[in-house]
């Protein structure tokens, strides 16, 4: 496999053929924010957190290719404006209540607005009604806050091989499904691993029982399983 | 030596929590003592809000006409305005009502459907503040200085941002120590 | 199936026809008021008035100026009738030998007609559609012959690199290079696609094509398989389209009857099938990577380009996908040469354009005109002016990915640069016309509405961004704006435009930058208030 060299914001990095930007760049030690890309699964860049200028157009890390010469940059003044926006715009879709949130303290999404430095949002909440799932005997579902990164759906389909989730609806209606619609304890063929739990980057997803701050997801264990699959042939 | 400051904290739509934490700043209030003058906040016994004031604190996010009423006097009277904890940032908790719909569907849900056999709303005009349809966050009312997340804040984090407006800084709102919702 | 046998065909159709043919349209416009009805009672009276030897109705595609249909001709002669009615039947019937006739007639010579250059509608309102036998008859599926026959695929794909053609669903990306991209493009299979999911509010023009002509679009996809190596083609309709459906699947059923799709085309060792896809309502999926996904049976939402589909299409394999109206061309280019088709229009946009004429216009209806042709020429000329003698304000092209553009600028020539320049984008066909009555703030807020409800809500900044703006846009024209919320429109719009995952998102602030831009004043009368 021949390697690439390529600019990462003015300093010379190699990279593998056929690896992303925010590969290159992980490898460089240069953090891009993320937040629909999980290690282990598929990409598709949809949160668009991750664009970086390359050579005056702005393209997704998580799914652009290196290429030699690649003159990337990661952290311009316009990028760092448009991911400030851009949480904003999540944190202002639903009901994204920290102080209430299983999953706080271990929230991805709570923690990105910390690293992109967001101290208020601008705009307005848009406080849709969403419901809650608990008709499942163990996990739970709280679409308030789904930020519909997919993870779930493709932990479920690539990892575990099932396909329960996907997504219904468009726009700000979308909500994560399971089978066609039906309540999630009802799923003929959720096989309750919890993968999607581990993939979930907030407290959409929980376990039952799990109180304010008490929901760790375990993310990086998705990378795992596919590594050791991968390893064992 | 520099006058004293000015400060008021106010508390509109919240828990009283980051009052609270404000005062969990212990001993530290004793140096606080010494660089302001405390002229209105729920901890001291002033009913009107006063004028000139140079650094108002404000709890709580505007859910009431009479929060609405009162953020408007204090933007006109305060030099430096710092919305304080999630309710007043964000809406919060105060605002997990607004997916109900406005205020009168929501009374009719909270005190009819799901309250008790009389069903009866509470009305005190004049005494019982009004529900504003939306619960909204102070800077979609009126411009805000500087923003201080979390439910409660940190007392650390209040101290870090009163410092530097005591010195005449910019408060550094970045990273975790300062700026984490919830 | 041979040459001859297309000749023969062609010869028996001339003999069958009837001196006079009265061309009924039964186009969706023209049939939503009567056009079916219109077309018996004209059967019934011909055949009442003892004329059906030299007398036939004919029920034909789009005659064009659908704001005065329902529209009879009387072929070869010319005379157009307009508003026709079921009880106009017998006078329009005793017309033809000299009788009395009051219903209202159009004037053929008029601009909107000569002003024309039909390519794509060659055939629109002239033959029957369901007819393969007509569509020979006017030289059909010469070109597919002469394609298979005569020139190796390296020589169509020069023919077509040659003539110019751009991508008539909006963004004019060179339709040689994208052939020969896909033809280049390594895969045991290959894919040929046509876009027909038309979803721009106020646009029509490839319903129009399908229903009118659909062996047209067909022989166009066939050339387009032979050039790239296909064996296999989808034509993805939008649902709304019925009619259009239906006609596509009976002129299928015909061309494979006549061995003109299917195996062994004109005794060639080339196959081509197509198959219909019917799309579910979603206007994203007129995007290409959603309509693939939409087609494979997935959730229909696009994923970042590259790879594009010329490389990896539909199931990962190279996929040729163009518009409806970029098919329609291909035949009369092969017909007449590329060098015939470069003739037409500019330097940069060549040969013709299908456009749905729209809004507060005098003459409503489809248009195609040379490229190059003027804002002002379309308008005023072709378009007559203002609906009953209103000022027109702006024309807006593009649909919701579109931009308006103000009357100052009427003398903007139509080609892909110079309506680029000025804010706006070709699109792909849709030209709605505001007259002073229209307030571009509503107008705005109209588009962006659409798009909140048409984003697939795949990437943040459409989802959100797409409702945030309508909020903004709602605030404003309630009179509840400030300069603030103008400052954040901008800023929002910005983000749409640089960091959405496809075109839609991409373009959805156009409506709103452009008007921001051109019609500032309208925005501040609002916010002063």
């Amino acid at each position: 496999m021949a390697a690439k060299t390529l600019l990462i914001n003015g300093t010379m990095v190699s990279a593998r053929e056929g690896e992303t930007i925010l590969e290159a760049a992980r490898d460089a030690g240069v953090k891009i924010p993320t937040l629909c890309h999980l290690d282990g699964l598929s990409d598709v860049g949809a949160c668009r957190l991750c664009l970086v200028e390359v050579g005056g157009r702005l393209r997704p890390a998580c799914t652009t290719t290196v290429s030699e010469g690649m003159d990337v940059h990661t952290h311009t003044d316009a990028l760092k404006a448009y991911r400030r926006q851009i949480i904003e715009l999540l944190f202002a879709e639903r009901g994204h209540v920290c102080a209430v949130c299983v999953a706080s303290g271990h929230c991805e999404l709570q923690d990105m607005a910390v690293t992109l430095g967001m101290d208020h949002v601008r705009y307005a909440y848009l406080a849709p009604t969403c419901s809650v799932d608990i008709s499942h005997e163990r996990f739970g579902l709280d679409h308030n806050r789904c930020i519909l990164c997919s993870r779930c759906v493709r932990a479920c389909d690539e990892v575990e091989g099932v396909h329960t989730w996907d997504i219904a609806g468009r726009g700000t209606s979308a909500r994560v499904i399971t089978d066609m619609n039906q309540p999630w304890g009802e799923s003929e063929t959720c096989t309750a691993c919890g993968k999607c739990l581990l993939a979930c980057p907030t407290g959409a997803l929980f376990k039952r029982g799990a109180t304010v701050a008490e929901m760790e997801h375990a993310p990086a264990r998705i990378a795992m399983i596919v590594e050791s699959r991968r390893v064992r042939g | 030596m520099n006058p004293k400051l000015r400060l008021a904290t106010v508390w509109l739509g919240g828990c009283s929590g980051c009052h609270m934490s404000l005062l969990d700043l212990d001993e530290w209030l004793i140096d606080l003592a010494a660089h302001v003058d405390l002229v209105y906040s729920p901890i001291a016994d002033t009913k009107i809000f006063p004028s000139a004031v140079d650094l108002a604190l404000v709890e709580g996010a505007i859910a009431n006409n009479e929060h609405l009423e009162l953020i408007h006097t204090i933007r006109r009277n305060s030099r430096i305005l710092v919305s304080l904890g999630d309710c007043a940032v964000t809406g919060n908790v105060t605002a997990l009502r607004n997916p109900l719909g406005a205020a009168a569907p929501t009374l009719q849900q909270i005190y009819v459907d799901h309250g008790d056999p009389r069903g009866i709303i509470p009305s005190e005009p004049g005494i019982v503040p009004v529900l504003l349809d939306t619960v909204v966050p102070v800077h979609a009312v009126v411009p805000v200085d500087h923003f201080l997340p979390g439910c409660p804040p940190p007392a650390p984090r209040i101290r870090a941002m009163l410092e530097a407006l005591l010195e005449g800084r910019t408060p550094d709102a970045q990273g975790p120590e300062m700026l984490r919702f919830g | 199936m041979e040459l001859h046998d297309l000749q023969l065909i062609a010869r028996r159709e001339r003999e069958r026809r009837r001196r006079i043919r009265i061309h009924c349209c039964t186009s969706s416009g023209c049939l939503a008021s009567q056009g079916l009805e219109i077309q018996k009672r004209l059967e019934a009276a011909v055949a009442e008035a003892g004329l059906e030897g030299e007398v036939e109705v004919v029920g034909v595609g789009c005659i064009g100026s659908c704001g005065q249909g329902p529209m009879v001709e009387i072929a070869p002669e010319g005379t157009l009738y307009e508003y026709v009615r079921p009880e106009d039947a017998d006078a329009i019937v005793a017309a033809i030998n000299g009788g009395e006739c009051s219903v209202q007639r159009g004037d053929p010579l008029r601009p909107f007609f000569t002003r024309q250059f039909p390519i794509v509608r060659k055939n629109a309102g002239k033959i029957d559609p369901e007819r393969i036998e007509e569509y020979i008859a006017a030289g059909g599926y010469r070109s597919l012959y002469r394609a298979i026959n005569e020139m190796t695929p390296a020589e169509v794909i020069d023919e077509i690199t040659r003539s110019g053609l751009r991508g008539r669903g909006g963004a004019g990306y060179p339709t040689g290079l994208k052939w020969s991209t896909v033809a280049k493009s390594r895969g045991e299979r290959k894919y040929v696609v046509c876009n027909g999911d038309e979803g721009d509010p106020g646009a029509f023009m490839d319903r129009s094509v399908l229903e009118s002509d659909p062996h047209l679009v067909l022989e166009g996809m066939c050339i387009a398989a032979y050039a790239i190596g296909a064996d296999q083609g989808y034509i993805y309709v939008r649902g709304e389209y019925p009619f259009a459906i239906q006609r596509l699947q009976k002129a299928i059923n015909q061309a494979k009857k006549f061995g003109l799709l299917g195996s062994q085309i004109f005794d060639s060792t080339f196959d081509f099938r197509v198959d219909i896809r019917v799309g579910a309502g979603a206007f994203v999926c007129g995007e290409e990577t959603a309509l693939l996904a939409s087609i494979e049976g997935r959730r229909g939402q696009p994923r970042p380009r590259p790879p594009y589909p010329a490389e990896s299409g539909l199931w990962g394999k190279p996929t040729l996908i163009n518009n409806v109206e970029t098919f329609a061309n291909i035949a009369s280019i092969i017909e007449h040469g590329p060098d015939w088709y470069a003739s037409i229009g500019t330097e940069t946009s060549r040969g013709t354009k299908v456009f749905a004429l729209t809004g507060k216009i005098h003459n409503t209806g489809l248009i195609e005109v040379p490229m190059g042709i003027t804002l002002r020429e379309i308008v005023h000329q072709l378009g007559g002016g203002g609906h009953s003698g209103s000022e027109v304000k702006a024309v807006q092209t593009g649909g919701p990915s579109g931009g308006c553009i103000p009357a100052s600028l009427f003398d903007t020539p139509v080609d892909y640069e110079s309506l680029a320049q000025v804010g706006s984008i070709m699109g792909s066909g849709g030209m709605v016309v505001m007259d002073n009555s229209t307030n571009m703030v509503e107008l705005a807020k109209f588009y962006m509405e659409f798009c909140k409800d048409e984003s697939c809500g795949k990437c943040v900044p459409c989802r959100v961004g797409t409702v945030q703006i309508h909020r903004l846009l709602e605030k404003i024209t309630a009179g509840q704006g400030s300069q603030a919320d103008i400052d954040q429109l901008q800023e929002l719009c910005q983000l749409l435009r640089n960091t959405s995952l496809c075109g839609l998102g991409q373009s959805a602030p156009n409506p709103v930058m452009s008007t921001l831009k051109y019609f500032t004043e309208e925005y501040e009368h609002l916010i002063e208030r």
